[in-house]
């Protein structure tokens, strides 16, 4: 109605560029995998705004944001497994001490 | 100012606020409890957007179970990581320094898009768009198949998780 | 069919024997027999109907058969060969054909056609005697077969194969092929016992020494080619091309090109026919069976020889006058003296009976070639026909003489003995009757004994010829070797016939099979009869009685008939008191010596041929052995050649050896060494840096790239 469709692609921007900076600068692996869904949730306002103030008809932008909904769920579960994995094996989350995967 | 854009507004500052808190907060249940806080807000966004399925959707799976996994994870990890030190790592700097850069990229790239400060259209009366998404999802000539596709993809999820994460392999 | 078609035929009977018997009829001894005999037949009757048609023909010097056939193509003309029937080659034809049959009847006994296979009998060594037990019981050694006998006829046939070309030829090219063939023959019947090293030698000896002879009378026929472009006798031996040539000069010895041509063909002579220096190898030839000597060594091979210079003789004698001799001819008619009194001095000293023989064959052709020196065209003819009759004779007869001499030493089992020596003979005349008179007739005949024998006439005629013209030098020479003549053959008669015998073996000898005798008795009646044909017209009480035939025909080959000398009493005299006197010191001087020793005439100088075989040996056979051995083989070959390949190959061996090491293995392995490693270097120096493991600092990188790159694109579309 009359909130232009900047406000919410700028929204969308700032929140991305907050789980990235989450993502890049915390130690702790949960801590990446909650900046990693602060993006996934950015990802998905962009699609439902340009639904919104796009093609209403085509109801493809809310089909693609519950298909990101399912895979964010899917990729949090294994995430969390595989920490808890390596947790279990290397007794450590930190990120930079899982470091095997070198020459 | 309308009422519409009051409320965005407030949204949108809870929603930067709490994001920044899940992002800098020492204490992980705490940044799970912000993250929280920050998946509300965007649920009311979905619903300002009239995409109130969306919204519904958000507050069961991501608040009732991604976050609760969340929390599950954290607890089952406390004991590495009980809040010794900064949870910031060295290249935070640098890390902030990208984070700005992309906002500034994407802000600069969005705005020379000219649909950029385009105006929402009105929804036509009649349009049930929950029936439309309904339907979307189950019409062989719509989305059905990725539906599936996801569908097994949390199954792939689902056992893989289990998997990876159960008892001590010997 | 025509005279001309007879003649192309009359060398090829003895050539299919050849072929026959080599290729398939090598196992039957009959059956190669008769093929060469009937062969040796044919072409004797082929010869004998050409012979009396040339006798039919008026003028037969000027009417000749002949037959040409265009062959090599040279440019624009051809180079013709064809066969050629002049009164000179229809007398030789006629005595060739003659000897030839004889001896291949005669080559039927001498191998001893009929007896047993010999006990040790080897293909290459003579036959040894095979041992047969007669009814009583006794065990008795007999001669035995020759284990190569079809070979042998095989061998002969191929020879007179060479021969027939050569006298049927009208030009020098066929002529030197047959010439050739017979050099091979020669050769390969010389050592037809190749078992034997002395018969191995001999036969390389001959071939090589007659070799010498034949290069320089093939330049002698290429240089007639050069000059004249034909080689056909017709086209070299008429007028003109005589003239142009006599007047041409050489630079070597200031001959024209007529007296060096005839040098050079006859140097092939003196290798043929045995002159000095190059009469070396007759005597040795004497290793080859008897026939071989009789037939290639007394009447026809080496009568090839003087063949060719009689043929050659116009050319030979293109400017002279009648008096003075040319330079060639002098040269010819000193060889030929030299040589006659020579091999005469020599055959005083030998004993072996075939040497004897051998050496008067040398001295006798030295008479002819001497004859043709001086230009007495007849009479060198006339001594040829005759000598290869008496000539052959002799030598069958010696044959006989050792076959019988052989009969008794294997009775006896005394194989100390030498068959061949005439100190081990003795008295043979009462055991081997035949042998006898047909031996004496022939030694008579060589000795030139008066009237009756054919050598008389010939040889007085040489010596009437020396003495008319005025070559009283030569006379003399020829003289006493005639005196010498005489001397050595009743020597030899007086050793072998007369008297008692030396030893047990000669008691035991006894007359050989009729396939031996016939041929002697047939070639004793040439030797005495033959004479008569050319009584000089002249000639105190029998001249007249008989036309000289032989001077009339042979005399129409040359363009001007000879003249006939007027009769002059000295050379007849000198002709009888040479030949009865050393007919009658002959067996005055050996009728009772027992033994070699008291021989006074066993000079070793003259048993030992004045040591000519030793001086060939080290002037020219060793440094030729030292030449192929060492220079050649040793230092050229080894040393030089295969070190220079073994040096080529060492250096392509070090330079393989060499790029291995220092281009290959360093260079192009390094460098690709050098590459993996370095990568690797680079790799391991730059993981630490980029591959942390860490993923928030690979996060952090892509995205710090990413941002540059989109800036800079902006920037760059801006």
């Amino acid at each position: 109605m009359s909130i232009p469709l900047s406000w919410y692609l700028i929204l969308s921007a700032a929140l991305f560029s907050i789980g990235l900076f989450g993502v890049l600068a915390r130690k702790n692996a949960v801590a990446i995998l909650l900046g990693i869904e602060l993006m996934l949730n950015a990802v998905n306002i962009n699609l439902v705004s340009f639904w919104r103030y796009g093609n209403i008809a085509s109801i493809s932008g809310q089909v693609f944001a519950i298909i990101v909904f399912a895979v964010a769920a899917a990729e949090v579960a294994v995430g969390l497994a595989l920490i808890i994995s390596v947790y279990r094996r290397r007794t450590t989350v930190i990120a930079n001490d899982l470091d095997l995967l070198k020459w | 100012m309308t009422p519409d854009q009051v409320i965005f507004i407030l949204c949108a500052a809870v929603i930067v606020v709490t994001a920044i808190m899940v992002v800098t907060s020492p204490n992980l249940i705490h940044a799970a409890l912000w993250l929280i806080a920050t998946l509300f807000g965007v649920a009311i966004l979905y619903a300002l957007l009239q995409a109130g399925f969306l919204a519904l959707v958000q507050v069961v799976i991501y608040i009732g179970a991604i976050a609760i996994l969340f929390i599950f994870a954290v607890m089952l990890t406390r004991r590495e990581m009980r809040d010794k030190g900064p949870q910031l790592n060295k290249n935070w700097a640098l890390a902030a320094i990208l984070a700005v850069l992309t906002f500034g990229g994407l802000f600069y790239i969005l705005s020379g898009w000219s649909g950029f400060s385009g105006k929402a259209a009105e929804i036509p009366a009649g349009m049930d768009t929950l029936r439309n998404l309904g339907f979307a999802l189950v019409s062989p000539d719509a989305y059905l198949l990725p539906f599936e596709v996801a569908s097994i993809l949390l199954l792939a999820a689902l056992i893989g998780a289990i998997y990876i994460a159960s008892a001590s392999k010997k | 069919m025509s005279t001309e078609t007879i003649i192309w035929l009359l060398p090829l009977p003895p050539l299919l024997a050849f072929f026959i018997i080599i290729l398939f009829t090598n196992k039957g001894k009959s059956l190669s027999h008769c093929i060469a005999v009937i062969a040796a037949a044919l072409s004797w009757l082929g010869s004998m109907v050409v012979f009396v048609r040339a006798l039919g023909v008026e003028h037969f010097g000027k009417e000749v058969f002949q037959s040409s056939i265009n062959w090599l193509p040279t440019g624009n003309t051809w180079l013709k060969i064809g066969v050629l029937i002049d009164p000179l080659s229809a007398i030789t034809i006629f005595f060739v054909a003659w000897t030839v049959l004889m001896i291949f009847v005669y080559s039927v006994g001498y191998h001893n056609y009929g007896q047993p296979k010999g006990d040790h009998d080897r293909k290459g060594l003579p036959p040894h005697g095979a041992t047969i037990i007669d009814e009583n019981g006794h065990s008795h050694t007999v001669p035995s077969i020759e284990p190569m006998y079809s070979r042998f006829f095989a061998f002969i046939g191929l020879f007179a194969f060479g021969m027939y070309t050569l006298v049927v030829s009208d030009n020098l090219l066929t002529m030197f092929v047959g010439w050739e063939i017979m050099g091979l023959c020669s050769y390969l019947l010389i050592g037809f016992w190749f078992g034997k090293p002395s018969a191995r030698n001999a036969a390389v000896k001959a071939f090589m020494t007659t070799r010498i002879g034949d290069v320089f009378m093939l330049l002698g026929i290429a240089f007639v080619y050069y000059a004249t472009k034909s080689l056909s006798f017709r086209d070299i031996l008429n007028e003109h091309t005589l003239s142009v040539l006599s007047s041409t000069t050489t630079p070597i010895l200031g001959l024209s090109a007529a007296g060096l041509i005839s040098l050079l063909l006859f140097i092939g002579t003196i290798g043929k026919s045995a002159q000095f220096p190059l009469h070396v190898w007759l005597p040795d030839a004497m290793e080859g069976p008897t026939p071989v000597s009789a037939m290639i060594h007394a009447a026809t091979m080496v009568s090839a020889g003087v063949y060719t210079v009689i043929r050659m003789f116009p050319l030979i004698s293109a400017g002279f006058d009648g008096y003075h001799l040319t330079t060639t001819m002098s040269i010819i008619a000193f060889i030929g003296a030299f040589t006659a009194l020579f091999a005469a001095t020599i055959a005083v000293a030998q004993n072996d009976i075939k040497r004897v023989l051998a050496y008067s064959t040398i001295s006798q052709l030295g008479f002819m070639i001497a004859a043709l020196g001086m230009g007495a065209y007849v009479a060198a003819v006339f001594h040829l026909v005759t000598h290869a009759f008496f000539k052959a004779l002799l030598f069958l007869g010696s044959g006989s003489v050792i076959h019988g001499m052989e009969h008794g030493v294997l009775h006896t089992g005394d194989h100390s003995v030498d068959p061949q020596d005439m100190f081990n003979m003795g008295g043979l005349r009462k055991k081997m009757p035949i042998t006898f008179w047909t031996f004496l007739i022939g030694g008579f005949a060589l000795s030139g004994f008066p009237v009756l024998t054919a050598g008389f006439w010939s040889k007085d005629e040489i010596l009437a010829d020396a003495f008319g013209n005025g070559h009283f030098v030569i006379f003399l020479t020829l003289a006493i070797a005639a005196f010498l003549t005489a001397f050595y053959t009743m020597r030899q008669i007086t050793l072998t016939f007369l008297g008692t015998p030396r030893t047990k073996s000669a008691e035991h000898a006894h007359e050989t099979p009729w396939t031996m005798t016939l041929p002697l008795v047939i070639l004793s009646v040439f030797a005495i009869g033959f004479g008569w044909v050319g009584i000089p017209d002249k000639f105190p009480l029998l001249g007249g009685i008989l036309p000289n035939w032989f001077h009339e025909f042979v005399g129409g080959t040359l363009a001007e008939a000879p003249e006939v000398l007027p009769f002059n009493f000295m050379p007849l005299l000198t002709s009888l008191v040479v030949a009865l006197g050393g007919l009658l010191v002959g067996w005055f001087v050996y009728r009772n010596v027992r033994s070699a020793a008291e021989d006074k005439l066993q000079f070793k100088l003259l048993k030992n041929k004045y040591y000519f075989d030793e001086i060939y040996d080290l002037l020219f056979v060793k440094p030729a052995y030292w030449f192929a051995e060492t220079f050649a083989y040793k230092f050229l070959d080894q040393t030089i050649i295969d070190g220079f390949i073994n040096r080529i190959g060492g250096v392509a061996q070090s330079i393989g050896t060499g790029f291995r090491r220092y281009f290959d293995a360093p260079v192009v392995n390094g460098f690709g060494d050098f590459l993996g490693e370095s990568t690797k270097r680079i790799g391991r120096k730059m993981a630490p840096i980029i591959q942390r493991g860490r993923i928030q600092y690979y996060m952090v990188t892509s995205l710090t790239v990413a941002i540059i790159v989109v800036v800079l694109y902006f920037f760059f579309k801006a």
